[in-house]
């Protein structure tokens, strides 16, 4: 069998692994015959365990599609969506609502989720409107912008939580850490679609990533329309980050690390690698989650808190590697 | 005429890098671009198709509005060679050449057999067909200028610009490629825009020479009318030194000499 026949084997087999197996990892033992039976353990199971494996796939394979649109956007390995301060929009959004302390819905999504979305879609604005000021959107100019704009929008969280009371400001920092703990199927049914949506746009997009990642003029005089794809790539990662930093505040790295472990196996083509990135997302994510469970059990940490142990290494490792 | 520019003007804030230029490129012509460093050479060929922005009446390919046509049908009249590529070298070669086909390309599908058909063509015909599994980085600078090419002929597109094509090659390598370059030509009718420094190439490659200066017109006609040490004195604002070729019935330029050998 050829090597990447290999890795396509082995990257479904972990995702397999990870849908049956994650389940059963916990602070509570469950026995298999106890899952059909109307015992407190299938409770555990069904309405605790399982929306946590699908919401750290959703979010998983979400922010890893997003961290390779960026990454081939940019045409920088660094980049991912929390450069470009999408991330940090999305989250001051939700802190805000936190903030206030409101609790309202509106067509089918929560108003956290909104609040994320006008985060996030506010900084993008932002940073693209800016660059836009600044002459053509280079891409360089877009990234520098994008990291002022996620410092801006930290230190406007610092502020809400400064002026937050006590209980609200622990809600707000324990959502900060990012983590995969209070989701329930509802919010996932909520978040589902846009995410999909988010990484059926970036999919249909493959050979635009392959052009804008062997670089912009080049990109231009082959045919791609820069300004529409870069909009439409832009959109979609701002829906895309919104919606799973509502769903499970800003963990960190996973749309630096799932793409690159892939281009490693695969390579830079994005007609293998955003699927690749897609089984690897829904496997790296819910593994570092039940990493996160058993490390300090019976206390469980924020998955973030794990990601961005992984992630931080990681990131000075692609920085080293990529200096020539 | 293939290609018609008219009053051709590009400003930068506080520069202007092409003024009022015009001149008309026929089907199948290959047109050099020469002149000193800063003239707006690469400009003219980013600003052809469409790299830098294009002013919306300058530019005609075959009497049609170039600024009216979508990048896509824009990038089926002409393609591009880059000066220098950058950070491509994971991609491998056949996916790298695969990439001209994009104009070729629906919305959202894959490559047919069409494409494929193409690519191995372009790689055929550049005599890379051997290498279309290794990765770029891989390639020496000939090879590499070679698969750049494959992927502009893959482009199958009527004019090809070339910036430099042959810059930081090695003679034997800079032969290979004006030899693709002519096989390209001749077997596809194909325009060739080519940017050039070197002189002599600009006069015996090409059946027109258009000289910058400034962003200006400073020459445009053949390679007898540009032989000429006041039409060269014009472009560069500095003297050559011409002879007739041995073999050829061609004055070309000679290096002015250094130091006479004892």
């Amino acid at each position: 069998m050829k090597k990447t026949t290999w890795i396509w084997w082995g990257l479904a087999l972990a995702w397999v692994g990870c849908l049956l197996g994650l389940p059963w990892i916990g602070v509570e033992a469950i026995r298999p015959q106890d899952i059909l039976s109307g015992s407190p353990e299938a409770q555990v199971f069904w309405s605790l365990r399982v929306p946590r494996l699908l919401a750290g796939m959703l979010a998983g394979s979400t922010l890893g599609m997003a961290g390779m649109a960026m990454q081939a956007l940019f045409r920088n390995p660094l980049a991912e969506p929390f450069t470009l301060g999408t991330a940090s929009g999305a989250s001051l959004g939700a802190c805000f609502y936190l903030w206030t302390g409101w609790s309202f819905g509106f067509l089918g999504l929560s108003g956290q989720t909104w609040f994320a979305f006008a985060g996030a879609l506010l900084s993008l604005g932002l940073v693209y409107g800016f660059s836009q000021l600044a002459g053509r959107a280079r891409t360089e100019t877009l990234l520098l912008a994008g990291v002022a704009g996620g410092i801006f929008f930290s230190s406007l969280i610092l502020l809400l939580q400064y002026l937050a009371d006590q209980v609200h400001s622990l809600r707000m920092l324990r959502w900060l850490m990012g983590s995969l703990e209070v989701v329930g199927y509802w919010e996932l049914l909520q978040a589902a679609p846009l995410a999909l949506l988010g990484s059926g746009l970036i999919l249909a997009l493959r050979f635009e990533l392959n052009l804008l990642a062997a670089g912009e003029d080049l990109a231009v005089a082959r045919g791609l329309d820069l300004p529409r794809v870069k909009l439409l790539l832009l959109a979609g990662v701002g829906v895309m980050v919104g919606t799973v930093v509502a769903l499970t505040g800003p963990v960190g790295f996973v749309g630096l690390m799932v793409p690159h472990i892939c281009r490693q196996l695969l390579g830079p083509d994005h007609r293998r690698l955003a699927w690749a990135v897609l089984l690897l997302g829904m496997s790296f994510l819910p593994a570092c989650d039940a990493v996160a469970r058993v490390l300090l059990a019976p206390a469980e940490l924020p998955v973030g808190v794990i990601t961005a142990l992984l992630g931080g290494p990681f990131f000075l490792w692609v920085l080293t590697r990529n200096r020539p | 005429m293939m290609l018609d520019v008219r009053n051709l003007t590009v400003s930068v804030p506080g520069r202007r890098l092409l003024d009022s230029v015009s001149f008309s490129v026929a089907a199948g012509e290959r047109f050099a671009i020469i002149g000193p460093n800063g003239a707006g050479k690469s400009t003219l060929l980013k600003v052809l198709c469409r790299i830098l922005p294009q002013p919306a009446e300058a530019v005609r390919w075959q009497g049609q509005l170039s600024s009216g046509l979508a990048q896509k049908d824009l990038a089926r009249w002409v393609a591009y060679v880059p000066q220098a590529l950058a950070h491509t070298e994971e991609f491998a070669v056949r996916e790298f050449v695969l990439m001209g086909r994009y104009p070729h390309l629906s919305p959202f599908s894959n490559p047919r057999r069409r494409d494929w058909e193409a690519v191995d063509q372009a790689l055929a015909a550049t005599g890379m067909e051997a290498f279309s599994g290794r990765t770029l980085a891989t390639l020496s600078g000939g090879e590499l200028q070679k698969v750049v090419l494959a992927a502009a002929l893959a482009q199958e597109a009527r004019v090809l610009l070339l910036d430099e094509p042959t810059a930081h090659l090695d003679p034997f390598q800079q032969d290979q490629i004006y030899a693709l370059l002519e096989s390209a030509h001749s077997r596809q009718n194909l325009t060739l825009l080519e940017v050039t420094h070197d002189v002599n190439r600009a006069a015996l490659g090409h059946d027109r020479i258009l000289g910058l200066r400034d962003g200006r017109v400073a020459f445009l006609g053949t390679p007898e009318e540009l032989m000429r040490p006041e039409a060269l004195r014009e472009i560069y604002g500095k003297r050559f030194l011409l002879a007739p070729h041995p073999n050829l019935n061609r004055l070309v330029v000679l290096p002015e000499g250094g130091r006479e050998a004892t």
